[in-house]
C-alpha cells in the first residue's frame, strides 16, 4: 500500500532566502502535489502608493525587492510617463538602461550562485557572488549605492554619470566577461550538472502560454518574448543585442538562458558606455494629468508591469504593480508534480522566485500568523530527508 | 496580421459588444465591454488572437468596480486592456476566467480578498494572501478601509 507523506518547507527555511511556506506532497519518493502559501512578506506597497506623491512612490517600490531594485521605479516611471507622454532626455534613457542591465548581470549572478549551492557545488556558489562583488562595485561607483540605486525618477534620471569613470567601468566589465565565460564552461560543461538538471522539471511551450510565464522561465521553453525587444523602452532599440530561447524547458535550459543572457548583458552595458550622447538628465515635467498609463520594464526574472491612475492630483487613484514571479510562480504545479524530492529544490530554485516580489500588497495584521513553522517541523523534515537519504543508501 | 489588422478583427469580431474604443497610443489600446460579454471576449483574444495575459486589477471606485484585464501582444508590442465596470461596489460577481487558462487563477484570488470580488466559476478561490484569521468582511484595497494596525 502507498503511503502518502506531506513534507512542510518554510516559511523560515535555510533554502530559502525568503518566507514561503511549500507543502510537498509525497509518494515514497515522488512528489505527488504541492501546495504553496504565500503572504508572510506583505508590506502594503499598492495601498501604500495611493498616499504617496509620484516622486516619493518612486522610492517605495524600488523597496518591493531588493535584488531587481531597478524594475521596479523603471517600470512605475514609465507608467507615469505613459500618463501624459512625457519626454526622457537621451542621456537619461542611456543611464536608464546602464543600470537596468547591471541589475540583470548581478542578480543573474546570484542565481547561478545559488543553484550552483542548492546542486552541493559551492564552489560556484563562492566564484559567482564574487564575480557579482564587481558589478556592486560599479553600482556603487555609479550611484553610492550597492543595491538601492535611486536613480530612477519621472522625466528622467537623478544622478549623472561621470565620463571619467567609463574606463574603470569598462574595465572592471571585461574582467567580469572572462569570469562569466569561464563560469560557463564551469557550469555547462560539467556532466554532473548535466544529470541533475537535464530533463528535470521540465515546463513545455503550452504549460507557460497556459500559466501565462515571463521571463526565462518562458524563454527556456521556446517562447520567445522579452519586453526590451517586444516593446522596447529606454535604448534597448538602438542596441545589438539578442534575445536568448531555448527549446528544452528543463532546468538546464533554464541555466543555460541566463548565463548567455549574463554576456548579452555585458555587451550591452558596454555599447551605452560607448555611445552615450552628452546632454541633460532630466526634463523636469511639472503636473501629471488625469489619466492612466502603463510601464513595463523586463526584470531579470521576466516582465514587471505597473498601471497607474491619476486622477490629476499628486498622487496615484490606482497603482497595480505585478512582479514577475507573481506569474511563474504557479507553474510549480507543472513542473514538480512527478518528480522527485531530491530534485525539489532546485526545480523551486529554476523560476529564481523573488518572494517579496510576489507578496506586495496588502496590510500587516499585527495579530497574526501563529501557525508558521517552528522548529520542530523544520526537525522533523530534516530527519525525513536523512530518513530518505538513508534509504537511498540502502541503510535502514 | 499586423497590429492594424488585429484591431479590426478584435472590432470586427467583437462588434457592438465594444462599447468604448480608445487608441490611446499605438502601444496601448484601451477597449471597454460588458460583464456578460467577458469570457466570450476573453476566449477569443487568448485562445484564437493568442494574446499573452499580463494582469487584471480592479479598482474600487465611488461609483462601483471597475476590473481591467491587461492583454500583451508580444510580436507587436502593444498592450490592449478590457475594461467591466459592474455598478455595484459591495458583493460584485463576475464570470471568472480561470476556467479559460489557468493563469488568470492567483490574481483571481487576490482581488476576492482584497476587494471582496467573487468570481463564478473559479475553481479555487481561497485566500492568497491574507492570513486565515483576517476578518472576511474587510478588504484593504477598497477606499473605505481604514488601516487599524497603523
Amino acid at each position: 500500500m502507498s503511503h502518502r507523506t506531506i513534507i512542510p518547507i518554510g516559511p523560515y527555511h535555510p533554502l530559502q532566502e525568503e518566507p514561503e511556506f511549500y507543502q510537498l506532497l509525497v509518494e515514497g519518493e515522488k512528489v505527488i502535489d504541492i501546495d504553496v502559501r504565500i503572504g508572510y512578506n506583505h508590506r502594503g506597497i499598492e495601498k501604500l502608493s495611493e498616499s504617496k506623491s509620484f516622486d516619493k512612490a518612486a522610492y517605495l517600490v524600488e523597496r518591493i525587492c531588493g535584488i531587481c531594485s531597478t524594475s521596479h521605479p523603471l517600470a512605475f516611471v514609465q507608467a507615469v510617463e505613459n500618463i501624459s507622454n512625457i519626454e526622457v532626455p537621451e542621456r537619461a534613457l542611456y543611464i536608464r538602461t546602464i543600470i537596468a542591465e547591471l541589475e540583470r548581470i548581478h542578480s543573474h549572478l546570484l542565481w547561478v550562485g545559488l543553484a550552483g549551492h542548492f546542486l552541493g557545488y559551492n564552489t560556484i556558489f563562492m566564484w559567482a557572488w564574487k564575480y557579482r562583488e564587481s558589478i556592486l562595485d560599479v553600482f556603487e561607483t555609479i550611484s553610492g549605492n550597492r543595491n538601492h540605486y535611486g536613480m530612477m525618477k519621472v522625466g528622467g534620471v537623478r544622478r549623472d554619470m561621470y565620463e571619467k569613470d567609463f574606463p574603470w567601468i569598462t574595465r572592471e566589465l571585461d574582467k567580469v566577461v572572462d569570469k562569466v565565460i569561464m563560469l560557463k564552461g564551469a557550469v555547462l560543461d560539467d556532466p554532473v550538472i548535466h544529470a541533475r538538471t537535464k530533463g528535470v522539471g521540465v515546463l513545455t511551450k503550452d504549460d507557460i502560454i497556459n500559466y501565462c510565464a515571463l521571463g526565462p522561465t518562458a524563454r527556456a521553453s521556446g517562447v520567445d518574448i522579452d519586453v526590451r525587444r517586444d516593446d522596447p523602452y529606454a535604448v534597448y532599440n538602438k542596441l545589438d543585442w539578442k534575445v536568448i530561447v531555448r527549446q528544452e524547458g528543463d532546468v538546464f535550459a533554464k541555466t543555460v538562458v541566463r548565463v548567455l543572457e549574463t554576456l548579452e548583458s555585458l555587451k550591452i552595458v558596454k555599447q551605452c558606455l560607448e555611445n552615450m550622447p552628452k546632454g541633460e538628465i532630466d526634463s523636469k515635467p511639472k503636473d501629471i494629468p488625469p489619466g492612466e498609463g502603463i510601464g513595463r520594464a523586463e526584470a531579470p526574472r521576466g516582465e514587471v508591469i505597473h498601471y497607474v491612475r491619476s486622477d490629476g492630483s499628486n498622487s496615484a487613484v490606482r497603482h497595480k504593480i505585478r512582479a514577475p514571479t507573481f506569474m511563474n510562480f504557479p507553474t510549480f504545479k507543472k513542473s514538480i508534480v512527478g518528480q522527485t524530492v531530491t530534485d525539489a529544490t532546485i526545480i523551486l530554485a529554476a523560476i529564481d522566485p523573488c518572494y517579496c516580489c510576489t507578496e506586495r500588497l496588502t496590510v500587516i495584521d499585527a495579530k497574526s500568523n501563529k501557525e508558521v513553522m517552528g522548529s520542530r517541523e523544520l526537525i522533523k523534515l530534516s530527519q525525513e530527508k536523512t530518513a530518505l537519504l538513508k534509504k537511498e543508501m540502502g541503510i535502514e | 496580421m499586423d497590429r492594424k489588422e488585429i484591431l479590426e478583427n478584435i472590432q470586427g469580431v467583437l462588434g457592438n459588444k465594444i462599447k468604448k474604443f480608445y487608441e490611446k497610443s499605438e502601444k496601448r489600446v484601451y477597449i471597454d465591454i460588458e460583464p456578460k460579454d467577458l469570457i466570450e471576449t476573453v476566449t477569443f483574444i487568448f485562445k484564437k488572437l493568442g494574446a499573452r495575459f499580463s494582469i487584471a486589477s480592479a479598482i474600487d471606485r465611488p461609483d462601483g468596480t471597475e476590473i481591467m484585464y491587461h492583454f500583451s501582444f508580444d510580436q507587436y508590442g502593444m498592450i490592449v486592456s478590457f475594461r467591466v465596470f459592474m455598478k455595484e461596489r459591495i458583493g460584485v460577481k463576475v464570470d471568472s476566467i480561470t476556467p479559460i487558462f489557468i493563469g488568470a487563477e492567483w490574481i483571481e484570488r487576490e482581488m476576492h480578498e482584497l476587494f471582496g470580488i467573487d468570481f463564478i466559476g473559479h475553481p479555487n478561490l481561497k485566500r492568497l494572501l491574507l492570513p486565515d484569521d483576517w476578518p472576511s468582511d474587510k478588504h484593504p484595497l477598497r477606499k473605505d478601509y481604514k488601516n487599524e494596525f497603523r
